[in-house]
């Protein structure tokens, strides 16, 4: 049995999301302002490393480092609805792809399961 | 705590303090200007230590294996031994100054030795002093100097210096190339969007003029903003290119409506780009000029369907 990730296909369906959830999470009027960092091509390489994460790819993500980076969104008042929202278009994004609602829902329960990291609780 | 040790001093970094920040506390007036790694006045170069990833963004390979670094977003973990980057420094002439508009002059500098660059990469200037400011290619290489376009910013003091008390053949210093914002061959069909504000146009001048140097063939559409027709310049050399090649158009753009001629464009810049431009998924995309702007731009032809990755960016920053 493959791998999540290799169902997924892997690298390259990493390069492939990338930007269309990018995009969607600058878009949405709920987030967007928890992402207004200039660099975007910093931002762009962190939104690699979380779908690579939670495509159950290779990765060195900690629950620490999810916690350490948060930490300054949570003054800003990071809460369970912005966590919800990134997953929901995380789907979309998947989902306008042609990925399984199958698929869709394993790497939204992977998200899922950084929830508590990423609120510090 | 980390120490630095550079030339016969040693200093204490204090806590969320750059390297830049420890020497010009302790007295020492280091050549610097944006402080925030876009304009490489502040280079210097470690010789032990580890510099970590973050202050050697933007830079050639080849500097960042010799240990060069940008001390202004430079905040260590262990100690550094610290040296000037001086070895990297071209004497060069101030040779020739006129107006291209009633705020923009043109600085042409000889070199002693010649650099090789790409059309749009930039350099840093530096006076005698050791005052140091980035500026722009707005020429090719192979002419016999440097061509810089220079707003002159009330109060400023190297556009204000080099217009009206640098002499003729004034000594200066020149470090560079740095930058990635120019055209690279292999997709003479791709649509080119250049786009820029002010002397935002000299770099974007000389990727224009490169790109048709090498045969580009796809359509190339460069949007020039100022606020009003006294900030355009260049407009009959561009206006003679687009006629010269039918696959460059050229988009004046003035962001004041009164007396504006009925062939430029009025509003702001990246709305007129996104009215007339559409080929967002395929475009090699340059933006240059004021900071606010090219960011903004940066980040709205990306919503618009852009790639990231295709999307280069010299943003002007100032201090
Ligand atoms: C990568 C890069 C490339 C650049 N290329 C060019 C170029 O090709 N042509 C060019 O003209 N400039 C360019 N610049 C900007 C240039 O380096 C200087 O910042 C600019 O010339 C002002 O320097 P100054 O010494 O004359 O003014 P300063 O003495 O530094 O500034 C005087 C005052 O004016 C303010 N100020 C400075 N610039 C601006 C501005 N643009 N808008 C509003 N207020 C301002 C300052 O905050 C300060 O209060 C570039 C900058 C970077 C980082």
């Amino acid at each position: 049995m493959s791998t999540l990730y290799e169902q997924l296909g892997g690298q390259a369906a990493v390069e492939a999301a990338v930007e269309v959830f990018y995009r969607k999470v600058l878009s949405d009027d709920r987030i967007s302002h928890f992402f207004d960092d200039v660099d975007m091509d910093r931002q762009m390489a962190k939104q690699k490393a979380f779908l690579t994460m939670v495509f159950g790819g290779p990765n060195n993500y900690s629950g620490l480092d999810m916690r350490k980076g948060h930490a300054h969104l949570l003054e800003k008042g990071l809460n369970d609805s912005h966590v919800d929202a990134v997953i929901e278009l995380l789907g979309q994004s998947l989902k306008e792809l042609g990925v399984s609602d199958d698929l869709i829902a394993q790497v939204a329960a992977l998200a899922n399961s950084t929830r508590n990291d990423v609120l510090s609780r | 705590m980390t120490q630095i040790r550079y030339n016969d001093f040693s200093f204490s970094v204090g806590p969320g303090e750059s390297v830049l920040d420890c020497i010009l506390r302790n007295g020492i007036d280091i050549s610097h200007a944006c402080k925030a790694g876009a304009c490489n006045s502040c280079m210097m170069k470690a010789n032990q230590g580890t510099i970590p990833s973050k202050a050697q963004v933007g830079l050639r390979d080849s500097l960042k294996e010799q240990g060069y670094f940008l001390p202004c977003v430079c905040f260590p973990d262990t100690d550094l031994v610290l040296t000037d980057a001086t070895e990297l420094k071209v004497p060069a002439r101030v040779v020739e100054r006129d107006m291209l508009s009633q705020t923009v002059l043109r600085v042409r500098l000889r070199m002693e030795t010649e650099i090789p660059f790409r059309a749009g990469q930039y350099f840093t200037l530096f006076r005698q002093d050791g005052l140091a400011r980035s500026y722009s290619a707005a020429n090719l290489p192979g002419d016999n100097w440097l061509e810089l376009h220079v707003r002159l910013i009330p109060g400023g003091k190297m556009s204000g210096w080099l217009a009206n008390q640098a002499g003729e053949n004034e000594p200066v210093w020149v470090q560079g190339p740095f930058g990635f914002c120019f055209y690279t061959n292999g997709n003479p069909e791709q649509p080119l969007l250049l786009a820029g504000t002010g002397t935002g146009l000299a770099p974007l001048y000389g990727i224009l003029r490169d790109a048709l140097e090498n045969g580009h063939q796809g359509p190339i559409m460069i949007f020039h903003g100022a606020l009003d027709g006294r900030g355009l310049y260049l407009v009959p050399e561009l206006q003679e290119l687009s006629q010269q090649y039918p696959q460059v158009t050229y988009v004046p753009t003035v962001l004041h409506p009164d007396n504006a001629d009925p062939a430029w464009e009025v509003g702001l810049l990246d709305e007129v780009v996104k009215r007339k431009f559409n080929a967002w998924r395929d475009a090699r995309i340059f933006l240059c000029g004021d900071p606010v702007l090219v960011n903004g731009m940066k980040k709205k032809f990306f919503l618009a369907g852009a790639a990231l990755k295709n999307i280069y960016a010299d943003a002007f920053t100032f201090s």
